[in-house]
């Protein structure tokens, strides 16, 4: 009776429908609820928060892509089997134990989704952007991958082909973007920070130097 | 046969707007602790993570469309500690007790965290026989895509891919497979397939038909061609 009568606009069927309807508040009455009871511990939480807002992101990602470019050992045997290769460098663990990269070529340019939840390489990458979770992103990126990219101002080469990667297991793909032009001598630090979040997704280019 | 989550394809959604590159990570505080709720509440062991895509995946139709992304979560995570018994309805509805609970030791400290999340969950299991399609045979996925245990139940077989041929790029060897796993009916691994399928062989009007769409998909959702 009592769901019915304060939250008639969710589903009944659904125990979270118990829970007060607006999100914050949601969120807040189930930290709360789990916390008195011992199961979650606060000082964890914070921790949980602190490593995917400062110690695990794109910047991992892009020290692996900066490697690769620099390193033609290195480059192969990331290509031939990237999660130990990117686990010796520390990048492992959650929504991460298997990783494949795909290489971005004169050829072929990859790009990645996941058209059923938002699967993404957490160790790499950290969190995904707003965007890579949204359901356009999701609908549209296996259809008119190229309609998407133009969304995000890039255009292909003419005769380039287009993979999209829809990580629909629990394998999780790093996508290595082109080396720019003019970039020669330069050290893996000033590379890594030519290479972009969206660069390692495939809805991105790597940066020029200079730009 | 399929559900709101199984979106791959579908018309209508419009452009997409990629943000900023300086965008915080966490668009709200709740998002935040959203997440961290999620996370450690998922460390009690009592569910997989499986269990918990099917959670978010089972939201009624509305729900799902309604929700966003981390109300999705939240949400999700309150059927499933209720699913699973580790609060009851009355807890939810603010009518439980807050004495400790038998699952309390198990809760994730935080010295723990980054050992834990760096832990993660390995979905291989070690190979038992030899898998059935070599690297370049032709293969056709199952139509309609649908749980063969479960009705209604968790797939990772997208609709847009069912009964369309492709081509086996490699074997990521055997994995847990989804639709046991969430199910509680056990990992039953078997062996995962990266799959090639042309653009032209998924959609009426492909965008260039050369174009190719990359799929994982276990044995089981797969017949010679």
């Amino acid at each position: 009776m009592l769901r019915g009568m304060a939250h008639d606009h969710h589903d009944h069927d659904h125990a979270h429908a118990l829970l007060p309807p607006d999100p914050a508040l949601r969120v807040r009455a189930l930290e709360t609820l789990l916390s008195r009871k011992g199961l979650i511990d606060p000082a964890a939480l914070d921790e949980i928060i602190d490593t995917y807002q400062n110690r695990i992101g794109p910047k991992n990602g892009a020290q692996v892509v900066a490697r690769a470019w620099a390193d033609p050992e290195f480059r192969a045997a990331l290509l031939a089997d990237a999660t130990p290769v990117v686990a010796d460098l520390g990048f492992f663990g959650r929504q991460g134990e298997h990783i494949v990269a795909v290489e971005n070529t004169e050829e072929v340019h990859n790009m990645v989704v996941c058209t059923l939840c938002s699967c993404y390489p957490w160790p790499l990458l950290g969190i995904p952007p707003a965007w890579y979770k949204s359901d356009a992103y999701r609908a549209r990126a296996v259809r008119e991958p190229r309609a998407v990219l133009a969304d995000f101002g890039v255009t292909l080469p003419e005769g380039v082909k287009l993979r999209v990667w829809d990580s629909t297991a629990e394998v999780r793909y790093l996508v290595i973007p082109r080396r720019p032009a003019g970039t020669e001598g330069m050290s893996v630090d000033d590379l890594a920070r030519l290479v972009t979040r969206d660069s390692m997704i495939g809805t991105g280019l790597a940066r020029e130097p200079g730009a | 046969m399929t559900r709101v989550h199984d979106m791959g394809g579908r018309f209508g959604d419009g452009r997409i707007d990629p943000g900023h590159p300086e965008d915080p990570i966490y668009a709200q505080d709740w998002h935040a602790r959203a997440l961290a709720v999620t996370l450690a509440a998922g460390a009690l062991g009592q569910w997989n993570i499986d269990m918990s895509r099917h959670a978010r995946e089972r939201l009624s139709p509305r729900d799902y469309t309604d929700f966003s992304y981390y109300e999705k979560w939240i949400s999700a995570l309150a059927d499933l500690l209720v699913d699973t018994g580790v609060l009851s309805a009355d807890d939810l509805a603010g009518q439980g007790d807050d004495t400790r609970h038998p699952l309390a030791e198990r809760a994730l400290k935080a010295e723990d965290v980054a050992a834990v999340l760096a832990r993660g969950g390995p979905a291989d299991r070690p190979m038992t026989g030899m898998p059935a399609f070599a690297p370049g045979q032709r293969v056709r996925c199952l139509r309609p895509a649908a749980n063969r245990a479960v009705d209604g139940g968790h797939t990772r077989l997208p609709a847009y891919a069912a009964g369309a041929e492709g081509q086996i790029l490699r074997c990521h060897g055997a994995h847990v497979f989804p639709d046991s796993n969430a199910h509680g009916l056990g990992e039953a691994p078997e062996p995962l397939y990266t799959v090639v399928f042309a653009a032209a062989e998924l959609w009426a009007q492909p965008e260039r038909p050369g174009d190719e769409v990359m799929l994982d998909l276990w044995q089981s959702y797969l017949e010679p061609a």
